[in-house]
């Protein structure tokens, strides 16, 4: 997975968590909580979705690194170098 | 290792854990002793006709893509969509309390108008309240209980008002008697008044066809007719549970929704009276229960002049919410017509009518005097009605059938010991039991309604198996 799929990858999971939201203007360095609604029940279902389709663990002292996408990438790409991409939204 | 998690119930609480576990890949059986699931908000037929039972409404109604309230978490959190629950709004609904008449409706300055006309000395305060609410991140599983009662009384000085406040938020979800906690008044003020009040076209089934084609969807497995005689506990830990029987499954953790007391019982055995004492004083017993009689109309009830869609009443100045010492206490009631919401597909009328009631006395009645007595009682209750609301003279002429259920009859089909509809008034809000790997899920653990019930569920997965295996 390259950086730009691992933006990918976890706005396909926000977009299963939040269907309404609109992800389509996401900035990289702001929090996600400021552009659209996420609350703590939605970030413990990111990284569950996250451990569901990569096998990536986050420990709960690392939720905070997750708060941006930029955030995202510098703390998952390493985690996900060597994983393909593939879609949350199943049947 | 068979499953992941036994879930005890298929009720709200029950359905909403198990799709939080199940989406997750956990292994999950939920086991239900009746033929159809819904517990406390179930669905029968009769002579053809169908019927809700359980809760009149889904209060906690918000439009659409509104943000941070609990109807849209719920969802969210079991991936469902506002739409596929195709919610019909009330038109409005009253209270009528001693010859007063206070509308409201999903607009709550509506109702705040009609207080302002009725008390206006009053509404600057109860505006303060509102404003005063904590968040609703602040009103979760820790607070501490607290009398509505008292704190009412810091914003509110007619006694009046406190008892017209009381006569909805006690009826809709209070399990304690002639009060409610301050932090459940709340819930319920918003639920009830800033929120509001939906139906499902279809009703209570749409909801729960919805949570059980999710549930299977994601892989969990729903057991029918599979009632749990106990759980098996080695070690303090929670392994499994034996069924109805004999047959035993084991699991990683067990989540009860059959009551804080029930519970106790499936831990310990009716028999160990010393783990059974230590119970009922923990648990404390649950007192409250209702009678309720289902009129079927062959016209619907706007016709009649009957429109709103769920009426309080009350005769007199004080509202008594505790176990009568009569079968049922028609002082006070619920006038509740599924047709007078919006989207309402039933063709024929109907109306129900839900008052306080003493499950002893029910109890104990021999079969021909149980249904000669449903039959006085339901009578009663529509006389009494009628005195709140003249209207429902007229239901009489129209009636196609009648329907009664008791509190025996929700002790039979939900097993909460003494038909008791809020379960027990001391709440268990973090769902421990002292058992390893049990928890409590609900209406013991003290959410609220429908959307409460949904909320609990997913809320004690989240923190007892989701986030344990995140840590």
């Amino acid at each position: 997975m390259t950086q730009d799929e691992v933006v990918t990858a976890i706005k396909d999971i926000i977009a299963q968590i939040a269907p309404d939201e609109d992800l389509s203007s996401l900035e990289m360095d702001v929090r996600l909580r400021e552009q659209i609604e996420l609350d703590s029940m939605d970030f413990l279902d990111i990284v569950m979705e996250l451990r569901k389709l990569y096998g990536v663990q986050v420990p709960e002292k690392d939720y905070m690194e997750l708060a941006t996408l930029g955030g995202c990438v510098k703390y998952l790409h390493p985690l996900l170098e060597k994983k393909s991409l593939h879609c949350a939204q199943r049947a | 290792m068979a499953y992941d998690t036994l879930i005890i119930g298929a009720g709200m609480s029950g359905l909403a854990a198990g799709i939080r576990l199940a989406q997750f890949d956990r292994r999950v059986l939920v086991l239900e002793r009746h033929s159809l699931w819904g517990g406390l908000n179930s669905f029968y037929k009769l002579k053809g006709r169908p019927f809700d039972s359980g809760l009149h409404a889904l209060t906690n109604f918000v439009p659409k893509g509104t943000a941070g309230v609990p109807l849209t978490r719920a969802l969210r959190q079991l991936r469902i969509g506002y739409d596929e629950l195709k919610l019909g709004q009330q038109g409005h609904s009253e209270i009528r309390f001693d010859g007063r008449l206070l509308k409201f409706t999903n607009q709550p300055e509506v109702f705040f108008g009609e207080v302002a006309r009725e008390f206006p000395e009053e509404i600057d305060g109860l505006r303060r309240m509102v404003h005063e609410f904590a968040p609703y991140d602040a009103v979760s599983i820790e607070n501490a209980d607290s009398s509505a009662r008292e704190q009412l009384q810091r914003y509110v000085r007619a006694p009046e008002l406190i008892e017209i406040l009381m006569l909805p938020t006690c009826i809709y979800g209070s399990a304690r008697e002639d009060d409610l906690d301050w932090d459940q008044f709340q819930i319920l003020f918003r639920a009830l008044f800033l929120e509001g009040f939906s139906r499902p076209e279809g009703g209570v089934r749409t909801l729960l066809d919805l949570l059980v084609k999710r549930f299977r969807k994601v892989g969990g497995e729903l057991r029918m007719n599979s009632g749990v005689q106990s759980i098996l506990v080695r070690k303090g830990t929670a392994i499994g549970v034996r069924l109805d029987s004999g047959e035993e499954l084991l699991a990683e953790r067990v989540f009860s929704s059959a009551g804080h007391a029930e519970t106790l019982r499936l831990i310990h055995g009716q028999d160990n009276s010393e783990h059974r004492a230590a119970g009922d004083a923990s648990a404390g017993a649950a007192r409250l229960s209702f009678f309720e009689a289902i009129s079927v109309l062959d016209t619907l009830p706007a016709n009649l002049g009957i429109d709103s869609a769920v009426t309080f009443f009350n005769h007199g100045q004080e509202f008594r919410y505790r176990r009568p010492k009569t079968p049922i206490d028609v002082q006070s009631g619920v006038i509740c017509s599924p047709n007078n919401f919006e989207r309402c597909e039933l063709s024929e009328g109907f109306v129900r009518f839900t008052a306080l009631a003493n499950h002893a006395h029910w109890r104990n009645l021999p079969e021909p005097e149980y249904v000669a007595q449903k039959q006085i009682c339901a009578d009663q209750m529509l006389a009494s009605a009628t005195a709140a609301m003249p209207a429902l003279g007229a239901i009489g002429a129209h009636s196609l059938m009648r329907d009664t259920f008791t509190p025996r009859t929700i002790e039979h089909y939900t097993g909460h010991v003494g038909g008791a509809v809020y379960g027990s008034p001391v709440k268990c809000r973090d769902g421990r039991l002292g058992v390893e790997r049990l928890a409590l899920i609900g209406t013991d653990q003290g959410m609220l309604g429908i959307v409460g019930a949904l909320l609990s569920g997913i809320t004690i997965a989240n923190q007892q198996a989701l986030m344990e295996a995140a840590r």
